[in-house]
């Protein structure tokens, strides 16, 4: 859709303002309503438009599948990492409160990091989900070795 | 570290998972898995431990104090089923080097491990939480991990398979969830042992008997009760070797485990056996179910999937033990979750073996095999018997027991079609011993030497854990025991 | 007795989109409908949810001066973790497809039974 002028400009023009909110989303998230999963998706979401007008070609320059691929790990480490940093300060899974010098700044940090890990995982499995299936050249490449004819029975 | 083993439990192969992803070396990442699966037994078996000798361990995630936080709640119940899981994935784990490498393409040896170290925790999960939600999410975790290890398979069909098992898996799920949201909608609370004392006064709502039968037949789904099996035979036969022998030892037996502690610690024996016809339903589908499926197991030619169909026969024998309602048949019930556990994976092991050196699992495939590969068809003919209940094995030990129940219900009828089903078995496991023995191997077939021995190893651990629980029996029958008393006892 | 029966419409809706989503699911055999028969009863459940916390009179749980009533948010939390589950299944369920697509060359599952069997 890279002709259409319009949509090239508008795109352009809206990504970074999707970017922007999903992150006020995301570091909003412990006063009001917001957090990883929405904040996620939302920032995916300006992957997504953006590969929508320009090809996943150029969208995957910007964010390439190893970095993405990389990022999902990333994220559920930094969530189960905050999870043991706890443990390892002497409290309970995920206890927050020992994160900082009083339980209140504590929870406030813990929400945070965590949340922080969810929204990583999350967009990068969007951007993931939506690249994989959109960048599909519809044969079997590198699976040449799927048999289609071996054992049967009934059926 | 000790007061934190519940937790660790979970997190161990959670973190692995990601790591592995991170990693993407085949090696590196089967290295991982590995460590991670014997550390997830030496905790297991740790936590059974501590649990026999003491009381129920509690841990409270995040330190919010239980109805209101999730709760890790281990007793000799799910203890008992974490030591099973844990121990059939420490089996598998060494056992994948070469069976995944020889069945999968070299780019996705490393998510296979990212997958089995999640399938793992999400399995863990669901037997170690206290929590209803958590349970979905866990169930939910294992599964989706689950279809995507058994679309791995080198035939088409495996995604055909996996596709049908994620239709019929994620209906289980819905109607599990559904019953938890009725739950939490009369009583709101989540937390199991909260949700047991709000639910007595509750015995007579409508909406409580709806959500219990929502979470049985959502349970049922992932469990393969007879009716509700159809999706069981495709996906185990079809699955890499390594994950059929890891979903046949542990999917089921964690989704019976789940119906177990809802029936018992949730809703409680005089509500699910009393206040309604519990019993004879199981026994009803309990007994079709064994004696059609061992019937069906006779007429494949694919041991694989021969060995699936027998699974779905097994899960009623676990259920018949289930439907007596006594402690001796909840005790024999629980025996035959560990030792079928362990039947079944020794018999999908050696078929794992067998699958690396001829590429194929079917009957005429396989004729002279037990000559070439005599190691691997010993330990396949040692684990038939113990699935036919030959003494001294550790499938007569289940059988006995199971019969003792009936018997000590005075239904001699149904002790009766435990013995003849057995012989149903008999068939099934004779017709592959013939295959393997007393036919000639195809005149094209070249000599195929005895599998390595990093599969090997496996599979005659589960040959010799079979035979030991066959002659040993004070250690696991005394924790079935107990377990199946503090079922009993905890709501009488 | 129309107000007891309107006045629960919401489990009405509940129980008609779960029934609608559960019968494409059992009666189409076109793989992707199935999947969105999924979508639908899985759907229904979390609007199930999502009614089941509405508190009366109560507003969005976020603490404010001179708001005393809030709806029930755990609900609410439960849910969006079920809608991330939902997300992961359908894009697996949807991936499964695609390969089975290239595999069997069709997306009618009586099409993919008669070659399996064929085979």
């Amino acid at each position: 859709m890279i002709e259409h002028v319009v949509l090239r400009v508008i795109a352009k023009l809206l990504a970074p303002f999707i970017v922007l909110f999903a992150l006020y989303v995301q570091f909003h998230g412990d006063f009001g309503p917001g957090g990883g999963f929405q904040a996620g998706v939302i920032f995916a979401s300006a992957f997504i438009l953006y590969a929508l007008i320009y090809g996943v070609e150029n969208a995957r320059q910007i964010a390439p599948p190893a970095v993405a691929q990389a990022a999902i790990g990333l994220g559920v480490l930094i969530y189960a990492g905050t999870g043991v940093a706890s443990m390892l300060l002497g409290g309970k899974y995920l206890d927050y409160s020992l994160l900082a010098h009083d339980a209140g700044h504590g929870q406030h940090y813990g929400i945070l990091i965590v949340e922080f890990g969810v929204g990583v995982t999350v967009a990068a499995v969007m951007i993931t989900v939506f690249f994989t299936f959109a960048g599909r050249r519809g044969v079997l490449e590198a699976r040449e070795d799927v048999a289609t004819t071996e054992d049967d029975e009934d059926r | 570290m000790g007061e934190h083993l519940p937790i660790l439990q979970v997190i161990l192969p959670l973190i692995a998972a990601p790591v592995c992803l991170l990693v993407r070396h085949a090696a590196t990442c089967w290295l991982i898995a590995t460590l991670v699966s014997w550390f997830c037994l030496a905790i297991a078996i740790l936590l059974l431990l501590q649990v026999l000798d003491g009381g129920a361990i509690r841990y409270q995630l995040g330190n919010w104090v239980a109805p209101w936080g999730i709760e890790y709640v281990v007793d000799r119940l799910n203890g008992f089923i974490l030591v099973i899981v844990a121990a059939i994935g420490a089996v598998v784990a060494p056992y994948a080097l070469r069976s995944v490498e020889s069945e999968l393409p070299e780019r996705q040896i490393g998510l296979f491990y990212v997958m089995y170290l999640l399938c793992l925790a999400g399995l863990l999960g669901i037997t170690i939480t206290g929590d209803a939600f958590n349970v979905f999410v866990f169930l939910e975790i294992s599964s989706l991990s689950s279809y995507a290890l058994i679309s791995m398979g080198r035939h088409r069909k495996a995604l055909h398979a996996a596709y049908q098992y994620l239709v019929m898996g994620t209906i289980g799920a819905t109607f599990f969830l559904i019953g938890v949201g009725l739950l939490y909608m009369m009583t709101g609370t989540l937390n199991m042992a909260d949700l047991a004392e709000q639910l007595k006064p509750l015995a007579g709502s409508r909406i409580v008997h709806a959500a219990f039968g929502f979470i049985v037949v959502g349970m049922g789904l992932k469990l393969a009760v007879f009716p509700l099996h159809l999706w069981l035979p495709n996906a185990y036969a079809h699955a890499p070797s390594a994950v059929s022998v890891f979903l046949a030892g542990t999917a089921t037996k964690v989704s019976l485990y789940v119906v177990l502690r809802f029936i018992f610690t949730v809703f409680g024996f005089e509500f699910s056996f009393v206040g309604q016809p519990l019993g004879p339903a199981l026994l009803v589908l309990a007994v079709a179910g064994i004696v059609v499926c061992s019937l069906v197991a006779i007429y494949q030619d694919n041991v694989k999937r021969l060995l699936a169909w027998s699974s779905v026969a097994q899960i009623g024998y676990m259920l018949l033990g289930l439907s007596f309602a006594t402690t001796l048949g909840l005790q024999a019930g629980l025996l035959h979750i560990f030792n079928h556990a362990i039947i079944k994976a020794g018999l999908f092991l050696a078929m794992g073996c067998v699958f690396l050196r001829l590429g194929s699992c079917r009957l005429d495939a396989i004729a002279g095999v037990g000559r070439q590969m005599p190691w691997t068809m010993m330990g396949f003919l040692l684990c038939g018997l113990s699935l036919i209940g030959v003494p001294p094995t550790a499938g007569f030990v289940s059988k006995w027991y199971l019969v003792l129940a009936a018997l000590e219900k005075g239904w001699w009828p149904v002790a009766a079609l435990i013995v003849l089903t057995s012989l149903l078995a008999v068939v099934y496991v004779w017709k592959v011993v013939e295959a393997a023995w007393f036919r000639d191997p195809p005149g094209t077939a070249g000599r195929i030497g005895e599998a390595p021995l990093v599969m090997l190893v496996p599979l005659w651990i589960a040959v010799g854990a079979n035979l030991w629980f066959g002659l040993e029996t004070s250690g696991n029958v005394d924790v079935a025991k107990a377990a199946a008393a503090a079922l009993m006892g905890a709501v009488q | 007795m129309w107000e007891s029966f309107l006045g629960l419409y919401n489990y009405w809706i509940v129980i008609l989109l779960m029934m609608a989503g559960f019968y494409i699911v059992m009666s189409r055999h076109n793989l992707v409908k199935k999947l969105i028969g999924l979508n639908i009863f899985q759907s229904s459940v979390f609007l199930f949810y999502i009614s089941v916390g509405k508190v009366a009179d109560g507003t969005a749980p976020i603490i404010e001066k001179g708001i005393f009533s809030y709806s029930n948010p755990l609900p609410h939390v439960l849910i969006l973790t079920a809608i991330v589950v939902g997300v992961a299944t359908t894009s697996l369920g949807l991936a499964l497809v695609v390969r089975l697509k290239e595999a069997y060359g069709t997306i009618e599952e009586d099409e993919i039974n008669e070659m399996d069997a064929a085979d």
